[in-house]
């Protein structure tokens, strides 16, 4: 790799376990913002989530309060944001994907999730399934904040963060996979930062 | 995987190729653009941008990515680059770097917040500090190509001082189809004919078009910057699969 003259670097901090950061990654104690339009803001007495598409029985809904009595999860993951930034250590509370497929037989292998303002993002669903992915709508302690997804966002630590849809709305089952917004404009279209698959061709 | 592209920029793989400063041109206190000369450079779409890699010496690498300034029709890649004082990355690149310098680049990125001439208009760009850049690629496009699609451009920065590309800016500005307006959040020189204060709906109005119009908005800078205007111009009623926003840095909350 060729050499920048004179670029050193910051002082790589101590505190940060460097087996923690995947390639290309920096460490950020912000919460930076990455979104594609406006942020829209669906008040909660409109707010549904539904789980639709290649599910024998038909699609299932919950309302926020529904959704709100089902079984809460509090977890804490490290998220990568294919700008470069990760952030170590951040703690959500929401209801585990599991929890909402529990009843749903399907033969779907992906999942096309959609969220507010049309935005998709597809994900394997495998890579929902097994503690592995959350509607998350509690993040530290407090609601979710509209411009970080608010009021619910997906949160798949394991992937690059776009496939966390904010303003998330539902997961529609599919049996072939279907590229989403980012997938379509070029990022990759499975996202895992530890391979760095940011965009189509890594 | 090759079917997921948009664009036939995007076309080309995505390798890191080395960059070579050819030139700097320093256009505020604070920012600089570096004109990079890119061996087999894909081209791009004005909106685009590129990731950049630092190697240091002991291996570590840092990555960063920068709005392309220049035009499609440019030969050579252009970045703007705003020095954030306890930045890693900013400060050298804007502040060490000198022609001749090499570092690695790879793109272009990004299919959705571009426009071309083919694309229409009337064309909204609204740009908070750095976040001119990409928009500014737009407008050198435009011109390059003799586009005369109603275009307008509102520039929000703190000091006049930190105003880019303002000469340039003044002579795009002879076009009719093109307006431009500035504001100023930190105080204005004196007879500063445009806005003092932040962009609010009053300001998004009288810039227009109208959203009866339809504009595709274009709207980039900070974060909470890019929210308050996307918001306001959802208030006015535009289309919000019309505004395509660009968020760089960090939150600011
Ligand atoms: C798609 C995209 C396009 C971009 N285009 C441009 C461009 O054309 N020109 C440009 O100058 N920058 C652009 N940026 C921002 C750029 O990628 C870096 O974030 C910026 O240069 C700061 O990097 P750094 O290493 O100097 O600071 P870091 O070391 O990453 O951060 C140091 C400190 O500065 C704060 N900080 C980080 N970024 C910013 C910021 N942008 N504004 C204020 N504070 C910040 C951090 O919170 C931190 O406290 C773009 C970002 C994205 C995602």
């Amino acid at each position: 790799m060729p050499l920048s003259r004179g670029f050193h670097g910051r002082p790589r901090r101590p505190e940060v376990d460097p087996s923690r950061v995947p390639p290309g990654q920096y460490v950020t104690n912000d919460f930076p913002v990455l979104s594609a339009g406006p942020t829209p803001r669906t008040p909660l007495d409109q707010w549904s989530f539904t789980v639709q598409g290649a599910v024998d029985g038909g699609a299932k809904t919950w309302t926020w309060e529904e959704l709100n009595a089902l079984p809460q999860e509090t977890f804490t993951v490290d998220i990568h944001c294919v700008t470069k930034w990760s952030k170590l250590g951040t703690t959500w509370t929401g209801v585990s994907v599991d929890t909402l497929l529990e009843d749903v037989a399907t033969t779907a292998e992906y999942v096309s999730v959609y969220a507010d303002g049309g935005y998709t993002t597809n994900v394997p669903l495998e890579d929902l399934m097994d503690g592995k992915a959350w509607v998350a709508h509690t993040f530290e302690g407090e609601p979710l904040e509209p411009a970080h997804g608010g009021p619910a966002r997906l949160v798949v630590p394991h992937l690059y963060f776009w496939k966390s849809a904010k303003w998330v709305r539902g997961l529609d089952l599919t049996i072939d996979d279907e590229p989403g917004f980012w997938e379509l404009a070029g990022y990759h279209n499975y996202g895992d930062p530890w391979r760095e698959q940011r965009y189509w061709s890594d | 995987m090759g079917a997921v592209v948009a664009g036939a920029a995007a076309a080309a793989r995505i390798t890191w190729r080395e960059a070579r400063v050819v030139e700097l041109i320093d256009e505020t206190p604070s920012a600089r653009t570096l004109v990079l000369d890119v061996p087999d450079w894909p081209g791009h779409d004005a909106g685009q941008h590129l990731d950049v890699r630092l190697t240091a010496e002991d291996g570590y690498v840092a990555e960063r990515s920068y709005s392309i300034a220049s035009a499609p029709e440019d030969a050579r890649v252009a970045l703007t680059i705003e020095r954030i004082d306890d930045g890693e990355v900013s400060p050298y690149l804007a502040g060490d770097v000198v022609v001749g310098d090499a570092f690695e680049v790879r793109g272009p990125i990004g299919g959705h917040f571009t426009w071309r001439v083919g694309d229409g208009g009337p064309v909204l760009l609204v740009a908070g500090g750095s976040g001119l850049v990409p928009l500014m690629a737009m407008l050198r496009h435009r011109a390059q190509a003799r586009s005369t699609v109603d275009a307008r451009l509102l520039v929000s920065a703190r000091h006049v001082e930190d105003l880019l590309y303002r000469e340039e800016l003044e002579a795009l500005a002879a076009d009719p189809s093109l307006s431009i307006t500035y504001t100023l959040t930190r105080g204005a020189p004196e007879r500063w004919k445009g806005f003092t204060r932040r962009v609010d709906m009053d300001m998004l109005q009288t810039v227009g078009p109208d959203a009866v119009a339809m504009p595709r908005a274009f709207v980039c800078g900070p974060t909470p910057f890019v929210e308050a205007v996307a918001d306001a111009l959802v208030s006015l009623g535009h289309t919000a699969a019309a505004i395509h926003t660009e968020r760089f840095g960090p939150t600011g909350s």
